[in-house]
């Protein structure tokens, strides 16, 4: 069969969405973020709200989404995504405002702009890349990493008793009056990006809907930082990740 | 709706000219000798009149992050402190700064450090004018004297932020925040639509149209020959500043053979001071820099081939005397007064100071 003839629009599983660009991503091979980066891409055009998006990006590996996805972007310092997105949304209230945020940003030093942006239930979606470690700086312990799992800053793994324990921070988001879904995905099988997606779609309805926040936690590999391949990272993350931090909704008002 | 002349303390000023400048936002968090600004806000409920927002948030650092995310849309937004707070908002800052982003940010000076006093003082002046911040960014300073140029100073300040895409601080102390006086406030000026918004500011994250590229608000560039033109640009930006907005303003300088140099309330306490040395037949004029950056170097060169000594009185342990120091370059005895920890100086202080530093020296 010739090249051709294969590459048909019925044969296609996988395209690039428009928004996404040419520009070569830093992300390692295997690492998560270029999946969800494709998932938002897709949902913003697919809602049509390419020119009404606001994207936070935060401190960490994905500092540079701002790179991939051909939308107007904000780039916080390290943490505060949260409190630059509750302005932007507040002063734009018709536009789309989600932030992009890793473990470190988001459940450590932006732990009080997390909470009290979800409280007030702001109309905004917080994207949550959880893959247990600092990735940017290298694999350093973060507020999510598992107990007994090492890092370079934890070389002996995660001690309870030195460290703490690891911060169910998506848990504490449901509990909150402003949160309307709190949610937690992956994008290891072809099933679950399909599910995510439907979450995350269901994440930017709710925002433009006004009906408060909206997280969605995606559990997410990190195979430099864990010092292995990115076939035996998904491995790991099945085995190690998911009995702690269990896919499914937290909240969804929708449902309940 | 015209100019209306109310008494008004500093900081509740400040609130109403906010509404008045065509503010779209204030983002702020308690403290005192400032909570006013935020409270005045508050029960003015101008987002039912003008659609301005307001909100009090969790913290100065979420505060002026909101502000650096309104900024970022193209909006004029702005945030108020006392002291220990602005030092927690010195990060976002400088992020606004290596951002180009426009903003008003308002510091109600109280003593420090640490905690300190809640009793006025003038001790971030360095802060202020010096950095305070990481990096090489500077801070376009006002330094209001009275109620009246408290109020002024918001929309002089928004328009100084707009014009030259920089934060802006108006720099008062608690004495000026909470002293009434009877204050013209500014007429209403409109907020801006989406539509002028996105052609004054072509720049803003307001959502990416198909026929144009995507604006990116950041400050971050890890390639370090962009990184050098970002700063060179702007150095540039600042040279700007220096040569077309210094302010000040001369009291009595004309035959003087003395000056004083004080900025805000006590330059207010430092006229006092020029009548009674007139009274005694000394020729003492006061200097009175109204922006702090860009510090009014020239004037007060030109002043050191005139008068024979001149006094820096501050609310501090003497920090923009070092300022005058420069600029006068060794020609004449510059000395500094202050007083610490929330006192305030009596005209009567300040010149025994005058006359035991300088013209008995």
């Amino acid at each position: 069969m010739e090249l051709n003839e294969i590459i048909k629009p019925e044969n296609l599983v996988h395209t690039k969405p428009r928004l996404m660009n040419n520009n070569s991503m830093h992300y390692c091979p295997g690492c998560s973020h270029g999946v969800i980066h494709k998932l938002i891409a897709e949902v913003i055009d697919e809602m049509g709200l390419a020119e009404k998006t606001i994207g936070v990006s935060p401190v960490g590996c994905a500092v540079f989404a701002y790179n991939y996805l051909d939308i107007d972007w904000i780039e916080a310092a390290h943490g505060r995504a949260p409190a630059v997105a509750t302005a932007a949304k507040r002063l734009n209230p018709d536009k789309m405002v989600f932030t992009y945020q890793g473990d470190g940003d988001l459940a450590a030093i932006g732990t009080a702009e997390t909470i009290h942006a979800a409280n007030r239930g702001e109309n905004i979606v917080i994207v949550f890349v959880n893959n247990a470690i600092y990735g940017m700086t290298g694999g350093q312990m973060a507020p999510t990493t598992l107990e007994g799992m090492p890092t370079s800053t934890t070389p002996y793994g995660r001690n309870i008793e030195l460290n703490g324990h690891p911060l169910k921070i998506t848990n504490l988001l449901a509990q909150l009056e402003g949160t309307c879904l709190v949610t937690r995905q992956s994008v290891h099988t072809a099933a679950a990006v399909k599910k995510a997606k439907k979450m995350l779609r269901k994440a930017f309805e709710n925002a433009m809907n006004k009906k408060g926040t909206s997280i969605v936690e995606f559990v997410s590999t990190c195979s430099s930082g864990w010092k292995t391949t990115p076939a035996k990272a998904n491995d790991w993350m099945v085995e190690n990740m998911f009995p702690f931090y269990p896919l499914g909704d937290l909240k969804n008002i929708e449902e309940a | 709706m015209s100019e209306e002349i109310k008494l008004l303390k500093g900081n509740e000023a400040i609130a109403h000219a906010a509404i008045r400048s065509g503010a779209d936002g204030y983002f702020g968090y308690p403290i005192t000798p400032q909570s006013e600004i935020l409270e005045t806000l508050m029960a003015e409920m101008p987002w039912e009149t003008t659609g301005m927002v307001v909100l009090q948030a969790e913290s100065e650092v979420a505060a002026i992050n909101m502000v650096y995310g309104g900024a970022a849309t193209g909006k004029r937004v702005m945030t108020s402190s006392s002291s220990p707070g602005i030092s927690l908002k010195l990060e976002g800052i400088s992020y606004l700064a290596g951002a180009d982003l426009p903003c008003l940010i308002v510091n109600i000076m109280r003593g420090g450090p640490g905690l300190g006093t809640i009793q006025p003082s003038q001790a971030d002046y360095f802060q202020t004018v010096k950095g305070g911040g990481h990096g090489d960014y500077r801070l376009i300073t006002l330094a209001p004297s009275s109620v009246q140029e408290m109020a002024d100073f918001v929309t002089l300040g928004f328009d100084l932020a707009f014009k030259y895409a920089n934060p802006v601080m108006i720099l008062a102390d608690g004495i000026v925040g909470q002293m009434m006086e009877k204050v013209t406030l500014p007429p209403f000026q409109k907020r801006r639509t989406e539509e002028e918004l996105r052609k004054e500011n072509p720049w803003a994250a307001q959502g990416k149209p198909a026929d144009r590229k995507p604006n990116v608000i950041t400050s971050l560039e890890l390639d370090p020959a962009v990184m050098e033109e970002n700063n060179n640009r702007f150095q540039a930006k600042y040279k700007k500043i220096e040569e077309n907005e210094v302010r000040y303003e001369e009291f009595m300088c004309d035959d003087a053979e003395y000056l004083l140099v004080a900025f805000g309330s006590s330059a207010r306490i430092c006229q006092k001071v020029v009548e009674l040395a007139r009274e005694e037949g000394i020729k003492l004029g006061l200097l009175r820099p109204i922006t702090l950056w860009p510090f009014p170097t020239q004037a007060i060169a030109a002043y050191a081939n005139k008068v024979k000594g001149m006094l820096s009185v501050e609310l501090n342990a003497g920090q923009m005397v070092e300022d005058i120091r420069l600029a006068v370059n060794g020609k004449i005895k510059v000395e500094h007064y202050g007083r610490l920890g929330g006192i305030i100086f009596t005209p009567d202080e300040i010149l025994d100071a005058l006359k035991e530093k300088i013209i008995n020296a």
